[in-house]
């Protein structure tokens, strides 16, 4: 099966150790990735922020960049469903909202795809640790994928995964939110972090780098000692020392 | 100015929120409490069948209504004449004000009694009568808290979900209330004081929940049978009703009650659904005799036809407020407008325009807990974002910086040369500000973001270059995606 990969512009830039894990997964599981060039950001923070004129140069970019894939996966529920919502934005181009739409159907989120389009939920993945999940609104309300990632979490050797109270509860992210209402956003963020303290979990683990971008930094500021790692990240480790080391790596390499 | 609450800038009023923990603890274990209860009366109600076809046939009824506004309007006002009824279409927050004043002087009264409403708050209808000398007094237990202690409502629905039982008895204490904080007892020195004020009213005035096109009746879904004493003594009714609360018919009615109370409470019916209607007709034996409907635009018509008349189908269940996590932190105050939450930030700027609640649609994460909360559906947030459209188009004043930055996102985003070398450049450019992996204090527009967050370091390490040798290494060609979409081998 072809996928080609939607890196996003976070994923390159903060997170390349989390696109690695990503590809070789991928390739694992019997999949031809590859990489399209040209591609760049989706436009959300502009077209979020209200500037959707800026945004659609950035959109028609990225639907002809990724017009021809079989399959596009992105290891990020936020920026998977700003591909969803590309035939919204040409509701006044009738031809662009075509081939938006045609981008929008082959789009998926990277546990999507593994659980729905594979039809994988054991990837023989091998983590010890005690771990709890945050689940993100964009993947949860805009994508309506709400068991994936608990699906190939449950089948990871080693794994126990407690429940995350609240949530549903965003983290306080919300892109340019994070950055024009910083006091909200903070308050936010405290309270995932209370609630990630409660279940007494050792890793924080999420399939959106953008929201552990966010609880991670925080996390850091206060010297909290949970670790944030992103699901591809536990689903490509293999054994215990791979995976602590694993986890060592990523946290001396990035925030996350 | 009417909606107005408070008077503090946004941000101050956000900080003066988030420092009073007293508040916000209120607020969250309020919602904690509805959610669960909300729950229980949809999805996890078995005996209602599928909750979505219940948004979906309110959603529906809701469009339906608004897209047929004027011939329904036009019934309603016809049938409710006809029952001897009066009706007036007040187009502006003054015409309302002015024609309750009328009927107010006319009948020389000085005692009204008040149910909760949150339109005759919108205009400001307490201000405008207690000026003419009026004794003007609020008899849902929530509203007359809050008017003893001079406070303003917070939440649609909960108006005082801001306070305990502390704080309660703390403003009853300013009537001479001297027992304890007990909420029966509380309760019946409350009792005690509206039904003293009852027996002497002159007038009474009520919001409307719904009002019935066909049937010319006015709908009151209450839970303390207050509003059914306020319709009840006085010989002069007043409702005031904002010109989108209506339905064709009962049988949308049912449906749009049903998901009112479910939504906004978790009941699957309030203590009293009452419907009245005028009451100089043959098979009516009690009620006002002389009765009016007041039916307010106060800005609504500004978005029927346009992209934000769904914010109009908007049945005020307070479902977004319930699950909101910016008022979960900042309550209903903050806000500044008597609408708070998600609904409030997509109607305050319709009705109150963008120079007063223009950061209101920016006060949200997008995280579409309102969106799915909603049960007739409103894409509240997609409406903050067209809120947002509309604010950097010219409606309100963005930052020159961002609206510069933004320019230069547009062209940078969608020149792969640029995002590029973007991509290389960020870890050299920001390698001074980082320390142990991360950065702790960024300048421009980081500054925000590292007020208490870290800043993960950019990555050392390229993708696309390990990419192209983990290909080679497996033997692959790397590939590349041409002009024209097709893909080749890497050169």
């Amino acid at each position: 099966m072809k996928v080609s990969l939607f890196t996003t512009c976070l994923g390159e830039l903060f997170y390349v150790d989390v696109l690695k894990d990503t590809t070789e997964v991928l390739e694992r599981l019997g999949c031809e990735v590859d990489v399209p060039e040209g591609q760049i950001c989706c436009g959300q923070p502009s077209y979020n922020s209200g500037y959707k004129k800026e945004s659609i140069g950035p959109a028609k970019h990225m639907i002809e960049t990724f017009e021809n894939a079989d399959y596009i996966v992105s290891p990020s529920g936020s920026c998977t469903s700003m591909f969803r919502e590309y035939p919204k934005i040409f509701a006044d181009e009738p031809e662009w909202a075509e081939r938006a739409k045609r981008i929008a159907e082959k789009t998926y989120e990277f546990t999507s795809f593994i659980v729905n389009v594979l039809g994988v939920e054991d990837v023989g993945a091998e983590f010890h640790a005690r771990v709890t999940l945050h689940t993100s609104c964009h993947m949860t309300r805009l994508l309506g994928e709400r068991d994936s990632h608990y699906r190939l979490l449950s089948h990871v050797k080693g794994l126990e995964l407690v429940k995350l109270p609240n949530n549903y509860d965003c983290c306080g992210f919300g892109g340019t939110f994070s950055v024009k209402m910083t006091p909200i956003s903070e308050q936010m963020v405290d309270e995932k972090i209370r609630h990630i303290e409660e279940t007494k979990a050792e890793v924080l683990v999420g399939a959106d780098a953008s929201c552990l971008m966010n609880i991670g930094g925080r996390m850091r500021r206060l010297g909290k000692p949970v670790k944030v790692m992103h699901i591809a990240q536990i689903l490509n480790s293999h054994q215990e020392e791979e995976a602590a080391h694993h986890a060592n790596e990523s946290r001396k390499s990035t925030v996350l | 100015m009417p909606m107005k609450v408070g008077n503090l800038p946004f941000f101050e009023g956000v900080d003066k929120a988030i420092s009073n923990t007293y508040m916000v603890n209120a607020v969250s274990s309020a919602q904690d409490g509805l959610r669960e209860k909300k729950l229980k009366a949809t999805v996890g109600d078995e005996t209602l069948g599928d909750w979505e076809e219940w948004r979906r046939a309110g959603e529906e009824i809701r469009q339906f209504t608004l897209n047929h506004l004027d011939y329904y309007l036009k019934q309603l006002s016809d049938n409710f004449a006809a029952r001897g009824g009066h009706v007036y279409f007040a187009q502006t927050v003054e015409e309302a004000q002015n024609y309750v004043r009328k009927i107010v002087r006319s009948k020389n009264a000085k005692n009204i009694v008040k149910s909760k409403s949150m339109v005759t708050e919108e205009i400001s209808l307490n201000e405008a009568l207690e000026a003419e000398g009026c004794d003007v007094l609020e008899t849902d237990l929530a509203e007359f808290i809050l008017q003893v202690d001079k406070d303003r409502p917070s939440h649609i629905v909960v108006p005082s979900v801001h306070k305990d039982r502390r704080k309660v008895r703390e403003a009853f204490q300013k009537l001479g209330y001297s027992g304890s904080d007990e909420p029966k007892e509380l309760a019946a020195f409350a009792r005690k004081t509206l039904r003293e004020k009852f027996l002497h009213a002159d007038v009474g005035i009520t919001g409307c929940n719904f009002a019935v096109a066909d049937t010319g009746s006015i709908c009151l879904v209450t839970n303390e049978g207050n509003a059914n004493m306020v319709t009840s003594y006085p010989e002069t009714q007043i409702t005031v009703m904002g010109m989108e609360r209506l339905v064709p018919s009962w049988k949308e009615l049912d449906v749009l009650v049903t998901l009112l109370c479910r939504s906004s409470v978790g009941q699957r019916l309030t203590t009293y659904v009452t419907d009245i209607t005028p009451a100089d007709q043959t098979d009516t034996v009690d009620g006002p005799k002389d009765f009016h409907l007041v039916i307010v635009d106060a800005g609504r018509s500004r978005a029927l036809g346009t992209e934000f008349q769904p914010a109009l189908q908007c049945i005020r269940c307070a479902a977004c407020l319930n699950v909101c996590p910016v008022y979960r932190h900042i309550g209903g105050h903050a806000y500044g407008s008597i609408y708070p939450g998600p609904i409030g930030a997509v109607l305050s700027p319709i009705l109150g325009g963008y120079k007063e609640y223009g950061k209101l649609p920016y006060a949200s994460s997008l995280c579409a807990a309102c969106t799915e909360a909603c049960p007739v559906r409103i894409p509240l947030h997609e409406l903050l974002i067209k809120h947002r459209q509309k604010y950097v188009a010219g409606a309100g004043h963005p930052q020159t910086g961002e609206k510069i930055a933004m320019k230069a996102f547009g062209i940078g985003a969608k020149s792969p040369f640029l995002f590029k070398a973007g991509m290389k450049m960020a870890p050299i450019f920001l390698k001074p500000l980082v320390h142990d992996g991360s950065i702790s204090k960024g300048p421009g527009p980081m500054k925000p973001w590292t007020h208490g967050r870290d800043l993960p370091a950019p990555s050392k390490e390229n993708f696309r270059e390990w990419f192209k040798k983990h290909q080679a290494e497996a033997g692959n060609p790397p590939t590349t995606v041409n002009a024209d979409g097709s893909r080749s081998e890497a050169k």
